[in-house]
């Protein structure tokens, strides 16, 4: 336990070289694996990027969902407010704030994402660059084969390169992971959002408030128009008092006990 | 000598660093040993600050093998101890 955490770490790395090294009798061979497996390494690795990017894109894309159902929330409670309707405007506030919420959790994905496909990049990039090398090395080293300085030559480039592939490789597993981690968040979103708690995505489902709203304005033009037709049966003499009464939600119930009345009077006198 | 901080790459340092990086080393495994989420994290970024801050980067084509190698500065706890406790994290 003397050793600290650097030095484990860096005979973990060797360990895991000399093993593989250890596998076979002619160390040219183990040249030629090694280059085959980092070419493999280094497809995987584009790979990576490439999902890593498509995720960041998708976290985008629910971003921008998001601030627009947030946007269309703040309208609705303005327009709740203009019909009185403190409850429906508050409603929509609170779920406003829900998805605030939401947007920040995703941008706090996002930006981690951006910062791992930065470095997926980087690496990419690091690992071809020593792979290049390694070609040439093997090619060197195949030209001149000694037995003798072979091993010594063959150990030092095949552990800088095994190290390299094992840090590479631990980091694409994270880029996969996190990934993986942030599909199911976007499905879970996704679901939120068609079930209705959020909203349809396809906008075309109305969520309940806005049903709410509709009905009350729609209630309102309702009771406007029975207004109006009460005044044309009662003659129109008085009309223009009676619409004005009318125009306000809060005296429907008035004007239409007042245009009753008058309707029946009219009924009488005829 | 040469020091990898995973996820980074390699950094040259000059051998006279090492006193100083094992000091650093030592808070790390005993924060590690004792399993404690704060120092731990203290610990790390103490010694990964002090290797950038004395290393410059080894040309990404050499294909040198690292003396020491770091993990890297997203790693959680339980991951190091993993890294530490076995090779299975790495993978090839």
């Amino acid at each position: 336990m003397a050793d600290g955490v650097m030095k484990r770490m860096s005979l973990i790395f060797k360990s895991k070289a000399n093993k593989a090294l250890d596998k076979y009798e002619d160390p040219r061979e183990t040249l030629d694996y090694s280059y085959q497996k980092q070419m493999e390494l280094l497809q995987k690795v584009r790979r990576g990027v490439a999902d890593v990017a498509t995720s960041r894109k998708r976290v985008e894309l629910q971003m921008k969902k998001l601030q627009q159902e947030g946007d269309k929330l703040e309208g609705q409670a303005r327009k709740a407010l203009e019909l009185g309707r403190e409850d429906l405007a508050r409603e929509a506030l609170t779920r406003r704030a829900n998805i605030s919420a939401q947007i920040g959790d995703l941008n706090t994905q996002y930006e981690s994402l951006q910062g791992q496909e930065e470095n997926l990049i980087r690496q990419s990039k690091a690992l071809e660059a020593k792979v290049e090398a390694f070609r040439t090395q093997k090619e060197t080293i195949k030209a001149t084969y000694t037995a003798a300085q072979a091993q010594a030559q063959i150990g030092e480039a095949f552990s800088g390169i095994s190290e390299e592939m094992g840090d590479v490789g631990m980091a694409i597993q994270r880029a996969q992971d996190k990934t993986a981690q942030l599909q199911a968040r976007a499905s879970a979103v996704d679901e939120l959002m068609t079930s209705g708690a959020l909203d349809d995505p396809t906008g075309l489902a109305k969520d309940d408030i806005t049903r709410q709203l509709e009905s009350l304005s729609a209630g309102g033009a309702v009771d406007d128009q029975l207004a109006k037709m009460k005044l044309e049966l009662s003659g129109g003499g008085n009309g223009n008092k009676a619409l004005e009464s009318g125009s306000g939600t809060s005296y429907a119930s008035k004007s239409g006990e007042i245009s009753d009345a008058d309707v029946l009077k009219d009924g009488g006198s005829a | 000598m040469i020091v990898r901080i995973l996820g980074e790459g390699q950094l040259v340092l000059e051998k006279d660093a090492l006193a100083e990086l094992n000091k650093l080393d030592d808070a790390l495994m005993a924060a590690v040993e004792a399993g404690q989420q704060q120092p731990f994290g203290e610990a790390m970024s103490a010694l990964l600050d002090k290797v950038r801050e004395l290393g410059t980067p080894l040309p990404v084509e050499d294909l040198k093998p690292s003396d020491f190698i770091l993990p890297s500065a997203y790693s959680s706890l339980d991951e190091v101890r993993d890294l530490l406790s076995s090779d299975g994290l790495i993978p090839g």
